[in-house]
């Protein structure tokens, strides 16, 4: 090879590299499809922090966001906080229940942060784990979408924002009951 | 307060970085004495502001700071006092800044030995320092700032990682960013030495030793993170592919060719373009190991945090790579090697074959790590690669390199005679077969083991027959035994410390082929007062207790293992439970030994302590990594020391 091809030649061989690591922000390796989309949410029966007795089964016919929690889960819990609030006051005369599930967590804590971002929207912990379990819930936040014949519609992962939420819900209430 | 402080000290300190890089090339260019001093003073500052920057962070860290958001994140009220400060960098905007110093600390090593010598060379390696600083700078500032404001202030904090929670994680990280960081030094001499057209020989001599420092640390990073996963993840195993190990090694392999390949530049006047280029990979595979640990792109699956920092990653890298191999590109015609391969047996072709096969395996790691990137680029599918491919083709390449281990310090220069084949070869060959042969005798039948065994007594006995008779020279001089070997180790450092870094690297080589063929494990549900058997070893379950720690609940099991030669002893796993974490994390109780570790994990269990599952690994020989980790050390420690035939 002469020495001038040599000098295209050697920086040239770099691009693909670069080009292939720049693909990869087009992808997500965390993205794993959620087996639980489009099946029957799994049923729960929990109790409030105030002590009322709170079912998926009660709020069969209304578009149901859950979202699991915990109060040591910084920064995105604490991100989202206010946009739950937000959206569960835009919604809440529309057919849309917001349910906070606050998992392995402390409730003295917990309490803590309800009062913090004054959240009015049923909020119940799950001291067993049993329904971060049924959900497969891997990390804190997430958010499951469930429409008005309570099946999985979307799992949201991480901080939630206004925007997602809205679409989601918009888009589940537009369907047929 | 603290954040204002530090977000202030950063953005004061990447300013003077920015400058310090513009008036040291600007020095070099003009000649302008003054330029060039005011950018030292530029490198002095940076460093003192970035001293500021950890010095207000492990404050933060010790009060309980949780109005830095950094500080919230990695500590809570429970964190005990060690973790407090090295959760300074247990994530990453903590480990920019560790980072950041440490290269900062490069740069002032730099400033003082070389501000009176290599006139030509210094202001450009000073202003390509400083240059890269001042990335790492910006990194600080704009995508992953350690001070970011958390509002509101939360009551307590989420706790570092609980994996993060041991010893090894004081160390390994420093090791490994000293290692890191170290690259930068050869490769900024490299720049220079190609910005001012001087290529000669004068930069290798000078990086050489940089590079075994940055080398040596790169290496104990490593052997410690493998140690933090063998006593730390309780799977029993101390290397695992995973991306973020690959990381880390491929700088090591490419490093490990350069060592080898300069050697040949010094004495045969070849592969000046090559060398370059493994300096420039080199450094480059660091930038890219960060990238690809901290872009998300092939991604770890606890993190939520991505950002723009890949972008910054990805666009530096880009700039290095081909910002450096324009520039060598545009000095080829500068760097045609005076001299020639004479002959295939002979000592630099030895060393060429060591390249390629160290980049050959620099490749396949590569390859393997962003097979998921390419699969899912050509075919649309999320598909990873894992250990048994990396081992599939690392295996041989290894072996082979062992192989040219023992043959490449001994073998001539330009031509070997069969007399010196014969002379240095027929006593260790001989020597490599009578011990496979031995080890075939005592049952071992391993294939893959046997060639690496036999390899190990070959290349120990190339070492000890050059030892032995040049002590036995310099015995007829006169000197008794200890003075000849020591006489001998000092004057001709480089050689021997050479020696025994490979020592090390066999001694770590039987670590990893005895324990991947001869460590037995399995796992057991046993009643209370039950007890299990393997390798000779009983294990007794005598029941659980449970205790509430400063930051976790913990589970401990009691059990008590005997092996009929001598008196038991006790050993209690245990399971730890965070409350941020989904999952309880294992705490894994181990007895080391020189021929084998009893290690010992515990499983489920009944809460009423009636029975648990364990599981019982007796793994042989893990030990001789570590033990092969300060044969390195004691030889890393030789090799850098001033050569004492030529002064430096």
């Amino acid at each position: 090879m002469s020495a001038s091809s040599l000098r295209w030649a050697i920086p040239a061989a770099v691009v693909p590299v670069l080009v292939l690591l720049a693909y990869g922000f087009s992808t997500d390796p965390r993205e794993i499809p959620s087996p639980l989309l489009g099946r029957p949410a799994a049923a729960f029966s929990l109790t409030t922090f105030e002590g009322a007795p709170l079912s998926l089964e009660g709020l069969r016919g209304q578009v149901v966001m859950l979202n699991f929690w915990a109060s040591w889960c910084i920064p995105a819990c604490y991100d989202e906080a206010p946009a739950l609030e937000r959206t569960w006051r835009a919604y809440k005369d529309k057919g849309v229940m917001v349910v906070g599930v606050n998992i392995q967590d402390k409730e003295e804590a917990a309490r803590a942060f309800l009062r913090r971002f004054e959240h009015s929207f049923p909020n119940a912990p799950d001291p067993k784990g049993r329904v971060s379990v049924d959900y497969g819930v891997y990390g804190v936040p997430e958010t499951f979408f469930i429409d008005r014949k309570g099946r999985v519609r979307f799992k949201h992962v991480g901080a939630l924002t206004d925007e997602i939420a809205r679409r989601q819900l918009d888009a589940l209430l537009t369907e047929p009951s | 307060m603290i954040p204002e402080l530090g977000y202030g000290a950063t953005v004061a300190a990447l300013v003077l970085a920015v400058w310090g890089a513009v008036a040291a090339a600007a020095g070099a260019r003009t000649g302008r004495e003054a330029l060039l001093r005011s950018g030292e003073r530029a490198a002095v500052g940076a460093w003192a502001l970035i001293t500021v920057c950890i010095a207000l962070m492990l404050y933060a860290f010790l009060t309980f700071d949780f109005s830095v958001k950094y500080v919230a994140i990695n500590t809570n009220l429970g964190t005990p006092f060690y973790y407090r400060i090295t959760a300074l960098w247990g994530a990453l905007e903590g480990s920019i800044v560790l980072w950041s110093w440490m290269l900062s600390i490069y740069t002032l090593i730099v400033v003082v030995q070389y501000r009176r010598r290599q006139a030509e060379l210094y202001p450009w390696v000073l202003s390509v320092m400083l240059g890269i600083l001042a990335f790492f700078l910006l990194i600080m500032t704009i995508p992953a700032p350690p001070f970011e404001r958390l509002t509101p202030i939360p009551a307590d904090g989420r706790g570092l990682n609980p994996l993060l929670q041991d010893s090894g994680m004081i160390t390994h990280p420093v090791a490994l960013y000293l290692g890191f960081t170290g690259f930068t030094v050869p490769f900024a001499f490299a720049m220079a030495a190609l910005i001012v057209g001087r290529t000669g020989e004068e930069w290798i001599t000078i990086t050489r030793r940089w590079t075994i420092i940055a080398w040596y640390f790169l290496s104990l990073g490593l052997l410690i993170g493998g140690w933090w996963s063998y006593h730390v993840l309780g799977w029993g195993g101390y290397w695992a592919w995973d991306p973020v190990e690959n990381a880390a090694f491929m700088p090591w392999l490419t490093a490990t060719a350069f060592l080898h390949s300069v050697m040949v530049q010094e004495r045969r006047r070849m592969l000046k373009l090559w060398n370059l280029s493994l300096i420039i990979l080199t450094f480059g595979l660091t930038i890219f190991g960060t990238f690809l640990t901290r872009s998300g792109i092939i991604g770890s699956v606890h993190s939520f945090t991505q950002g723009s920092i890949g972008y910054f990653f990805l666009g530096f890298l880009a700039l290095v790579l081909l910002g450096s191999f324009s520039l060598l590109a545009s000095r080829v015609e500068r760097l045609r090697a005076e001299g020639v391969l004479d002959s295939v047996v002979s000592r630099e072709s030895m060393f060429l074959l060591n390249n390629l096969f160290l980049v050959a395996a620099t490749f396949t790691v590569f390859f393997g790590t962003v097979f998921p990137l390419l699969s899912e680029a050509v075919r649309g599918v999320k598909i990873s690669v894992g250990a048994p491919f990396f081992n599939l083709v690392n295996i041989p390449v290894f072996l082979a390199l062992l192989f040219l281990m023992g043959v490449g310090p001994l073998i001539a220069w330009r031509r070997a005679s069969a007399e010196n084949l014969k002379r240095n070869f027929l006593k260790p060959v001989v020597a490599g077969f009578v011990a496979a042969a031995a080890l075939r005798a005592l049952g071992v039948a391993n294939v893959l083991v046997l060639t690496a065994m036999a390899l190990v007594v070959f290349v120990a006995g190339t070492i000890a027959f050059d030892l032995f008779r040049a002590v036995r020279a310099r015995r007829r001089s006169g000197d008794d035994w200890g003075a000849a070997t020591g006489g001998l180790l000092l004057r001709q450092n480089r050689r021997y410390g050479g020696f025994i870094v490979h020592l090390g690297i066999l001694v770590i080589a039987l670590g990893v082929a005895g324990s991947q063929a001869w460590s037995v494990q399995k796992e057991v549900t046993l009643d209370k007062g039950q007890s299990m058997e393997l390798a000779g070893y009983q294990v007794r379950f005598d029941g659980l207790s449970a205790s509430e720690e400063s930051n976790h609940a913990k589970v401990t099991g009691t059990f008590t293992v005997t092996n009929g030669r001598a008196g038991g002893y006790m050993l209690y796993p245990a399971k730890k439970y965070y409350a941020q974490e989904q999952t309880p994390i294992a705490y894994v109780d181990y007895r080391l030994g020189w021929i084998e570790d009893v290690y010992l994990v515990l499983g489920d269990f009944a809460r009423d302590g009636s029975h648990a599952t364990v599981k019982l690994q007796v793994n042989r020989m893990i030990s001789w990594l570590w033990l092969g980790g300060l044969v390195l050390t004691l030889g890393a420690g030789l090799a850098i020391l001033p050569d004492a035939r030529r002064p430096a």
